[in-house]
């Protein structure tokens, strides 16, 4: 059967590791190719790299950061931040990466999801959806990493954007991000149960049980986290040990 | 004499990772093999081992392909005529078949009798696309395969994929993967293999089953 999925994600800038908490006060966590071969050694399911990458110029660091990581790491590798164009796109699957995930692009244009779909196949398109609750059970969808709201419903956005192409979705509660309080998984529900795209749970892990929650409770198909990993919290493997005593599917590392 | 292994670009994707993923499996396996991708006809025509990769559509995959004069009687040279070994990933896969209903009815290469087919699980709360990893159980001609059979019980191997290859004639049939039906993950007859999953995003599992390739000489 097909297994749950832990992906670690990287926030990459200027070709350097950094994660935020609530996006301020970065930390620099090293290179990002060395980080990912130890998530390939360790046995991630898939890797997540999220440029934030302020300055256009920069932004070719980023692909030389890719294919330096294609050629180290043979598992599928996700890159995100500022992805806008078809050129965009082509360039970095050109690089190695094996889908790009979509935001502000995607909010503006979701039409955007159609196009890229039809043009590189849906397997390589995610669309990621930052989500903060503006009433009960009431999400909207935010864009520049939670500051600007859109007035877009997040769950009626996903089904949206599902129904364009995307071939998975990528779901991170603003209101959690960075505060390791556990997936807000009413809305993680909520979005799973309404695409019949896998959806990625993202935002707010600070604990194993938080892995197992989203995958049960909030029915995703995958868990991405960053510092709990990054900073030696847990590793790969505990984690996946933890989910598998949980009765999640997960598949081990030998 | 070192071989030549040429992976077939014809616009479909990233081939970097199959191609770094070949060579490793070529160091690792102690040979000297040269990882070529290209989209001459010519080089293929003479290439000791092809690989089709292949992400998207079945429809826009073979159209790619047919677009670049010579490259489709190239493929059929190395591997119909001259019996050289040929991998199939994902929608490279796809192409072996008689035929593909992804948007539309699309003639295969022909070369297992299948039929690629929309995946409908009959679990309806199992997400399309399959996508992630999944356990490779091996038929018991697959566990008799040079290539196929390097999958050990419990190796895990990573699917994207909608569109799934319904097989007429299961001799061919190597191994499948469970997703909610018996899912078609490794087919392979004589020279011929191909894979759903994507070894060369596979870890592990992949690399040793794109080594296994690699020395294979049916």
């Amino acid at each position: 059967m097909l297994k749950a999925r832990i992906i670690p994600c990287l926030d990459v800038k200027d070709g350097r590791v950094v994660k935020g908490v609530n996006f301020v006060d970065l930390k620099d966590a090293g290179d990002p190719v060395e980080q990912a071969r130890v998530y390939d050694a360790a046995g991630a399911d898939e890797l997540t790299f999220l440029d934030i990458t302020a300055s256009h110029e920069k932004r070719d660091i980023l692909l030389d950061v890719v294919s330096r990581t294609a050629e180290a790491c043979f598992m599928p590798l996700t890159v995100g931040g500022g992805v806008r164009t078809e050129e965009d796109v082509r360039k970095l699957l050109l690089a190695g990466a094996d889908k790009v995930s979509l935001m502000t692009a995607a909010v503006k244009n979701p039409d955007i999801v159609r196009q890229l779909a039809e043009k590189f196949g849906s397997q390589c398109i995610v669309v990621a959806v930052d989500a903060k609750e503006v009433a009960p059970g009431k999400w909207e969808v935010f864009t520049h990493g939670g500051r600007t709201p859109t007035g877009i419903d997040a769950v009626e956005y996903s089904k949206q954007v599902a129904a364009l192409g995307a071939g998975e979705i990528l779901l991170t509660s603003m209101d959690r991000d960075g505060t390791r309080e556990g997936f807000n998984i009413p809305l993680t529900r909520a979005i799973s149960d309404a695409v019949s795209v896998p959806v990625i749970a993202s935002g707010g892990v600070g604990t194993l049980d938080h892995l197992v929650e989203g995958i049960r409770d909030g029915h995703a198909s995958a868990v991405l986290a960053a510092s709990i990993f990054h900073f030696g919290d847990y590793s790969i493997a505990e984690a996946k040990a933890h989910m598998i005593r949980a009765g999640i599917p997960m598949r081990e590392i030998d | 004499m070192s071989e030549t292994v040429a992976i077939i670009d014809y616009g479909s994707g990233n081939l970097r990772s199959a191609e770094k993923a070949l060579a490793r499996a070529g160091v690792e396996a102690g040979l000297d093999s040269r990882i070529i991708v290209t989209d001459k006809p010519d080089v293929v025509a003479s290439a000791d081992r092809v690989v089709l990769p292949g992400v998207g559509a079945f429809g826009d995959c073979r159209r790619g392909l047919l677009a670049i004069d010579g490259l489709k009687e190239a493929i059929r040279e190395a591997v119909r005529v001259k019996g050289q070994p040929f991998l199939g990933i994902c929608v490279g896969m796809h192409l072996m078949a008689r035929e593909g209903h992804e948007h539309g009815t699309h003639q295969g290469m022909g070369w297992i009798d299948g039929v690629v087919e929309k995946m409908e699980p009959a679990d309806g709360s199992l997400k399309i696309p399959h996508m992630g990893w999944n356990e490779i159980e091996l038929t018991d001609a697959g566990r008799a395969h040079p290539v196929a059979g390097v999958i050990e019980p419990g190796d895990h191997a990573y699917f994207v994929h909608s569109y799934h290859m319904a097989l007429a004639d299961k001799s061919a049939l190597l191994a499948t993967t469970d997703y909610g039906m018996a899912v078609t993950a490794i087919v392979g007859e004589g020279n011929i293999i191909g894979t759903q999953f994507h070894p060369e995003k596979s870890q592990k599992v992949g690399l040793k089953l794109l080594r296994a390739f690699l020395e294979w000489r049916p």
